[in-house]
């Protein structure tokens, strides 16, 4: 086994899954046609870097994932974690990455969380010195120090997140992916979820994949962001360039000190006006500051906020721009949702 | 074998969570561990009652029709202890929680043999381990070293060749979720098979159990052996020591098995 040596912590050429999906078509007969979860994927990801993968349900983000840690093997193309083709090594990769499935805990559902912490102490023959210490900031900054002896099954789902969260992270691995960690948790779960990942990369240096529905994981953790429909990728560069790749508009929302007629204001056009308070949509690419600068110069500015396009309307409309490649049979795709 | 020594290490390590899982609720765990016991003791129940009425059954005495119960028994009994619910996998492929398993450093096998282990279970060995012990008790072996060795070697051997039964079964499923029904009529079908004489089945029947899923190796030669009864089809009589050549060689194919299920493994949806 050649192992390159290669900057690119992960990394992924033309990778493809095809699905064979046999469907009853009669009483006996059986319709066989392939669906193509992931088609000719590339893509690298640096050491440290924290990627946000993002696209609808059934775009292959969740085929991606499990290509990239082994679970899945990939159709064609050509795979790296580390190093390691993870369909092949799997069991040596398990021990340098972390996963965390937002939908699904892997923790012991009848017993203590401690439990399961020292279960992954144990099978990842973790170094006692270097499993307390781990734990102990797990405990630390995810807030589980009430919560270790507490069964699982009593937990609410952010606390169980953040067990689940602390539980892939114990020895240590240089990769984590998450596949929707913030799903059904509010907003104070979130933003704890958020501070300990950002952290997390800042700190050590651990690379980050995780997949998510929430722009907001990706405005506050991410730079780079990967966009997939389809199984193909769509687009892959930073967020701001998101917005103006998908013709986005931000909203600046401005109240005034009184009811005044619509701004008049360059590069921004007023889209509602409610009493003191005016909506002004203005090309998501570009900077707010000048433009308040500039409204603040002519108006009586009590108060502003500036509001991003939701991502699914961004996503929405690079998809109605985008030619969706003919296939037969992919509404209802059963796979990689 | 460090390789092995951490698999054991492994299945201890998740049955023993299944253990202190299960101890969580005593009541029913107790109530599960009797229920085991009086289930497959009612096999038991039928043959006795059948001796109540006949003195033989195939022309195998009570003793000696309870000797091949026993080892049937235990060698199942050693199997469904370790390998708990590996036929249980296909629930697991169609719900797609075996994906946490396939991103743990260890084996996938031993992560779904350790899997939801259940003390209770060691009610099936212990009630083969009794019916054994008086059926020995009851025959008059004549023992020679060859026959000692074979007893430790037949229950053994033959909780592999249960064990690569329920992997291979387990394999399969990985293609057919639903398959857990075919693989029972195998491994529970096969045990009480085994725990009836050979000369009471059809001939064509004992050709297959044989030499397509080679069952009757689990205890039937071997046993046949020990008592001192002529083989069934005319086999000769140096088959009752292949047992762990059929074993070995069954496991490796189950092992084959295995291998292509999990490569083929496709999870589910998120």
């Amino acid at each position: 086994m050649t192992q390159d040596f290669t900057e690119n912590f992960i990394d992924v050429e033309g990778v493809e899954k095809v699905f064979d999906v046999r469907r009853r078509a009669g009483l006996l007969r059986r319709e066989r046609h392939q669906v193509r979860a992931v088609d000719s994927l590339t893509f690298s990801v640096p050491r440290g870097e924290m990627v946000g993968y993002i696209g609808p349900n059934g775009a292959g983000k969740s085929t991606t994932i499990k290509m990239l840690t082994g679970i899945l093997t990939p159709s064609a193309g050509r795979l790296r974690v580390a190093g390691i083709e993870p369909s092949r090594e799997r069991t040596r990769l398990a021990r340098r990455i972390g996963v965390v499935f937002g939908q699904r805990t892997t923790l012991w559902w009848d017993l203590p969380l401690i439990d399961s912490y020292r279960l992954m102490h144990r099978m990842y023959r973790i170094p006692d010195a270097r499993y307390r210490e781990n734990l102990d900031r797990c405990v630390e900054l995810l807030e589980l120090g009430g919560l270790l002896e507490t069964p699982v099954r009593q937990l609410s789902l952010g606390q169980r997140m953040r067990g689940d969260i602390a539980a892939a992270l114990l020895h240590d691995p240089e990769v984590l992916y998450l596949d929707e960690p913030t799903i059904g948790l509010d907003i104070v779960s979130k933003a704890k979820v958020r501070g300990f990942l950002r952290d997390l990369n800042a700190e050590r240096g651990t690379t980050v994949l995780l997949t998510t529905h929430d722009l907001t994981d990706i405005e506050q953790l991410c730079r780079r962001v990967m966009v997939i429909d389809h199984g193909r990728p769509m687009y892959d560069g930073e967020l701001s360039g998101l917005h103006a790749f998908g013709d986005g508009e931000r909203t600046l929302v401005v109240d005034l000190e009184r009811e005044l007629p619509p701004v008049q204001v360059e590069s921004a056009r007023v889209v509602k006006v409610e009493g003191p308070r005016q909506w002004l949509a203005f090309p998501a690419a570009q900077s707010a500051a000048p433009l308040v600068a500039r409204i603040a110069a002519a108006y009586p500015l009590v108060d502003l906020s500036v509001r991003e396009p939701d991502i699914e309307a961004v996503i929405a409309r690079m998809y109605a721009r985008a030619p969706s490649p003919e296939r037969p049979g992919e509404a209802g795709a059963p796979v990689g949702r | 074998m460090a390789d092995v020594s951490g698999s054991v290490r492994v299945y201890g390590l998740i049955a023993g969570m299944w253990i202190r899982s299960t101890l969580v609720y005593r009541t029913s765990f107790a109530l599960a561990l009797l229920v085991n016991f009086l289930v497959t003791a009612l096999d038991f129940v039928v043959i006795w009652m059948m001796f109540s009425q006949a003195t033989s059954l195939g022309g195998y005495s009570f003793a000696q029709t309870a000797f091949l119960y026993g080892t049937a028994s235990v060698s199942f009994g050693i199997t469904t202890f370790v390998l708990g619910s590996v036929d249980d996998l296909g629930m697991r492929v169609r719900d797609g929680t075996l994906d946490a398993f396939l991103v743990r450093p260890a084996p996938v096998l031993v992560q779904v043999a350790a899997d939801r282990f259940g003390l209770r279970r060691i009610g099936r060995l212990l009630q083969g381990v009794l019916v054994l012990g008086w059926s020995l008790a009851r025959l008059d072996v004549d023992w020679t070293p060859a026959k000692l060795l074979l007893m430790p070697v037949m229950l053994l051997s033959g909780a592999a060749i249960f064990g690569a039964v329920y992997v291979a079964g387990a394999a399969f499923q990985f293609w057919a979720q639903d398959a857990a029904e075919a693989q029972s009529a195998f491994t529970f079908g096969g045990v009480t098979l085994l725990q009836y004489p050979p000369t009471v089945f059809a001939r064509d029947f004992v050709i297959g159990v044989t030499f397509v899923v080679p069952l009757a190796f689990v205890n039937w030669l071997p046993a046949l052996y020990v008592l001192g009864r002529p083989y069934p089809l005319g086999l000769p009589w140096w088959l009752a020591f292949a047992p762990p050549l059929v074993a070995a060689g069954s496991c490796a194919l189950a092992g084959l098995a295995w291998r292509a299920g999990v490569r083929s493994y496709r999870s589910t949806g998120s």
